[in-house]
């Protein structure tokens, strides 16, 4: 990797890593005012990590997350803004649940089987926003955030109307019939990290190849950078627009597995709930880059493992939430600096450069 | 004239200005007499804009001083030098559409009364007096957005003077104006100095600035080189003068043109932007042959865009059909035919040409996603792209560190050269060149059209499309006229001039069909 390049990181990760100590500084005031100790809170929350439990529930936690964050970073990338990721997991939620309780299959194909369906499940309910982008103009930001609603309120009902089973042992929590365990996806550790992680890893490894090795990627990428320019190249705007689309909702079909097929083994109300919001605040603080995301995804599942340990100290653990949502407002401030910062470093820099190389050729 | 700085409406003296990496201005010597039109002239780049910047107080020089009408004086801001006297009139126009004529006139230095109450009847006196001194008049209420371009000019130069200016800086008028419209400019202007106003007048066509001005200062890599009068100097002198050496000529050719027909379009017809209305394209048939430039002239918006689009695919066709080297396209994607050796250099180098934020290699490959040398099966090959990339800059000498810097750090007439390299680097067997010189400096217009003869002689047929009349004679082996939609005259450029250019462009002439 040549130097430039390097520095180029840097300055990328660099609004990054100084909203988390903007949003560590703003949090301590506040627990400053509540009457609490910030150092002896911090100093709590970040022991953890040393702590082998806090270290596995981090990465279990972050993995709804990394996969989420890649479904919205790859819409991002063309400027596209999925903000339907909650709702297209639901969706594929209940689906997966019903669909994969339905069929018979040898243990691994029956996980991957159930893995396909998800995907399916959450393009086909992203596939709606994308029609209406292309065929009515309609901005995706509005009709997916419409839609989260309404996949909310669909699957609530359909849960309740036909696929809810009554649970012998626990009689107030109502589920769907439980998957058989030939598509329960298996623990990397037991009760404590599960299997998804691994697949977590791969989407965002795809996610990579996809947009950054491969034709298609640039084209994406060329359409987001510049509709007009990729257009002229015979990039066809609708066409990326849909496939897109599609790709995000198969992955934000994925993103509730976890606690389908890793923990609870059947659909009920509130499983994986915010998984996919959460997801758009990694993306954010990644950057849209993979590498971004599995930092970001780690920081926002570390906090949260750590998060119960704030409470021995009677500390409230939702400072945690407050951190996270003023990590991302603070991110989101932060990068119109330092672009601005950035570019005219670029800019000054080639300028110097070029002198340099004239001054040479002079002499 | 008892006191000798009082000729003078401005007066710069040794002025620098510096950031960081360049020295745009240093040694300015400026002398404007009062109540004369004075033209700077200089290539892109020159250092003529960051001069204007420093006499509007938007940024400070290093050293030197401002004399404006016998004071020596310092702006910190516009606001300064807005109160000495001084006004700008930007390229880019800064006008509200759906505010009046009258109402953006006043704008932000609105005559009022007792307790903020808006005098409108005060203003438009003073509005209807300056169009007096303009020689203009229009509807005081009729909203901006009504107006055509020149017009929105005349309301922008009122708004300056109705704060006051006596002295206007006009900074490339004439850029976005059509010839009739640079005519009626040049009136007003000529009667507001009759007025007793000043006119500073920014360009870099020579032939308008040797029409309309009575003295030319020439600014040549950041600093005066000359300050003379269009009765000394021609045009060549003067181009020479602004670039240090000898102007290009974009004329000569050593080879014959090809037989083989490379782009046919056949009666082309292409709907409007509204259903219903006047077609935008109708009836279009030309073909290019290899080795062969056809040049397009006609007033920006006859329907040059629509040709391009609707060769590219990228615009459905009402009727007729559109073939690259003897293949039917008609029906085809613009994937296909670019395929087939179509290539485009854009209207626009920032709305379609260009990823600004993206690093060179990306730009020298956008569009050539497809080439087999850069790609294995789905995935790209990003050393091949960089090599390659490096081989463009290189060959078009783009003026760059490295091709990882992305495309906003270079100049426009770098970013143009790299377009220019893009589509020349797929070896092309057709290519549609949109103003391929457009805002770029002298050095890089000439090596630009050394690259299109040259490609030209190799066989490529081209499609060239440009508003500077100089090229299309002396690039083209045919010239076509576009007005209002249709081709309205088929010339030779060995007989064609500037002047029967121009009256077919206006539809005042028109072949008989």
């Amino acid at each position: 990797m040549n130097k430039q390049k390097l520095q180029r990181m840097a300055v990328t990760s660099a609004s990054s890593i100084l909203a988390v100590f903007v949003a560590l500084a703003i949090c301590a005031v506040i627990l400053l005012i509540t009457g609490k100790d910030p150092i002896k809170a911090y100093a709590t929350l970040f022991g953890a990590v040393t702590e082998r439990n806090v270290q596995l529930d981090t990465l279990n936690r972050a993995t709804p997350l990394f996969i989420s964050a890649a479904a919205v970073a790859i819409g991002f990338k063309m400027n596209l803004f999925n903000i339907g990721v909650e709702g297209q997991m639901r969706v594929a939620l209940l689906t997966t649940a019903v669909v994969g309780a339905a069929v018979k299959l040898p243990a691994p194909l029956h996980v991957l089987f159930c893995l396909v369906v998800a995907m399916i499940a959450g393009a086909a309910w992203s596939s709606i926003a994308a029609w209406l982008k292309v065929k009515r103009g309609v901005n995706e930001v509005i009709s997916t955030i419409m839609l989260n609603f309404i996949a909310l309120g669909v699957v609530a009902w359909a849960f309740d109307e036909f696929f809810r089973v009554e649970s012998e042992t626990e009689s107030l929590l109502v589920k769907t019939k439980t998957l058989p365990e030939s598509a329960w996806m298996p623990d990397i550790v037991d009760r404590r990290l599960n299997g998804m992680f691994i697949v977590a890893l791969l989407v965002l490894l795809f996610f990579w190849i996809l947009v950054w090795k491969t034709k298609f990627g640039f084209r994406l990428r060329a359409s987001g950078a510049n509709g007009g320019a990729a257009r002229v190249t015979g990039v066809n705007p609708k066409k990326m627009i849909v496939i897109a689309m599609l790709i995000s909702g198969a992955l934000a079909g994925l993103v509730g597995m976890r606690s389908l097929l890793g923990d609870v083994h059947a659909y009920q109300n509130g499983l994986a709930e915010q998984q996919g919001f959460n997801g758009i605040a990694v993306a954010l603080l990644g950057r849209n880059h993979p590498v971004g995301i599995l930092f970001s995804g780690l920081l926002f599942g570390f906090l949260s493992a750590a998060s119960g340990q704030l409470q021995l100290e009677d500390i409230p653990k939702e400072i945690v939430t407050i951190m996270q949502g003023i990590i991302v407002f603070a991110v989101v401030i932060i990068n119109g600096a330092v672009k601005r910062y950035d570019e005219q470093r670029i800019q000054r820099k080639a300028t110097a450069e070029l002198e340099r190389q004239h001054e040479a050729v002079a002499a | 004239m008892s006191d000798p700085a009082a000729e003078y409406a401005v007066v710069l003296e040794g002025i620098g200005k510096s950031f960081p990496g360049v020295r745009a201005n240093y040694d300015i010597d400026l002398r404007v007499r009062k109540g004369t039109i004075h033209a700077i002239v200089g290539e892109n780049g020159a250092g003529k804009s960051t001069l204007m910047k420093t006499l509007y107080g938007m940024h400070q020089p290093d050293e030197g001083t401002i004399t404006v009408e016998g004071q020596t004086l310092t702006f910190k801001s516009p606001t300064d030098a807005i109160r000495a006297g001084i006004g700008m009139v930007h390229q880019h126009f800064m006008l509200a559409d759906n505010l009046s004529v009258g109402e953006n006139i006043i704008l932000g230095d609105e005559p009022t009364g007792a307790r903020g109450v808006l005098r409108m009847d005060e203003a438009r006196a003073r509005i209807h007096t300056l169009m007096e001194s303009l020689g203009q008049h229009f509807d005081i209420d009729a909203p901006v957005g009504t107006l055509g371009i020149g017009q929105r000019q005349r309301v922008e130069i009122l708004k300056v003077l109705f704060r006051g200016a006596r002295i206007l800086i006009l900074d490339e008028p004439t850029a976005v104006l059509v010839p009739q419209e640079v005519d009626e400019l040049f009136e007003n202007v000529k009667r507001l100095v009759a007025n007793g106003a000043t006119v500073i007048f920014i360009s870099h066509k020579l032939d308008e600035v040797l029409a309309v001005s009575d003295d030319i200062t020439v600014i040549r890599q950041g600093t005066t080189v000359a300050t003379t009068t269009p009765s000394q100097i021609d045009r060549r002198g003067l181009g020479q003068l602004m670039v240090g050496s000898e102007l290009p000529d974009p004329s000569g050719r050593e080879t014959a043109i090809g037989s083989q027909v490379v782009l046919d379009v056949r009666g082309v017809d292409v709907a409007g932007v509204q259903k219903g209305s006047k077609l935008a394209l109708e009836d279009i048939s030309f073909e290019v042959h290899s080795g062969e430039i056809v040049g397009i002239a006609g007033v920006e918006g006859n329907g040059q865009f629509e040709v391009c689009e609707a060769i590219l695919g990228l615009r459905p066709i009402e009727r007729g059909s559109v073939s690259v080297e003897g293949t039917e396209v008609t029906d085809k994607e613009t994937r296909v035919r670019l395929a087939l050796g179509l290539s485009y250099i854009p209207f626009d180098r920032h709305r379609e040409g260009l990823l600004m934020d993206a690093p060179l290699w990306e730009n020298t490959y956008l569009g050539r996603e497809d080439e087999p040398a850069m790609s294995s099966g789905p995935f790209i090959l990003k050393r091949k792209i960089e090599a390659d990339s490096r081989a463009v800059i290189e060959r078009f000498g783009v003026r760059t560190p490295s091709e990882q810097v992305p495309a906003f750090a270079l100049s426009g007439g770098n970013q143009q050269k790299l377009i220019v390299g893009r589509e020349m680097a797929s070896n092309p067997t057709v290519l549609l060149a949109a103003h391929p010189t457009r805002g770029v400096d002298i050095g890089a217009q000439a090596a630009i059209w050394e690259e299109l003869r040259r490609a030209r002689d190799a066989g490529l047929g081209v499609l060239l499309i440009s508003a500077d009349l100089e090229e299309l004679i002396g690039l083209s082996d045919r010239i076509l006229v576009m007005f209002d939609g249709r081709i309205t005259a088929h010339l030779d450029p060995d007989t064609a001039t500037p002047e029967l250019l121009g009256s077919y462009m206006t539809g005042e002439m028109q072949e008989a069909s």
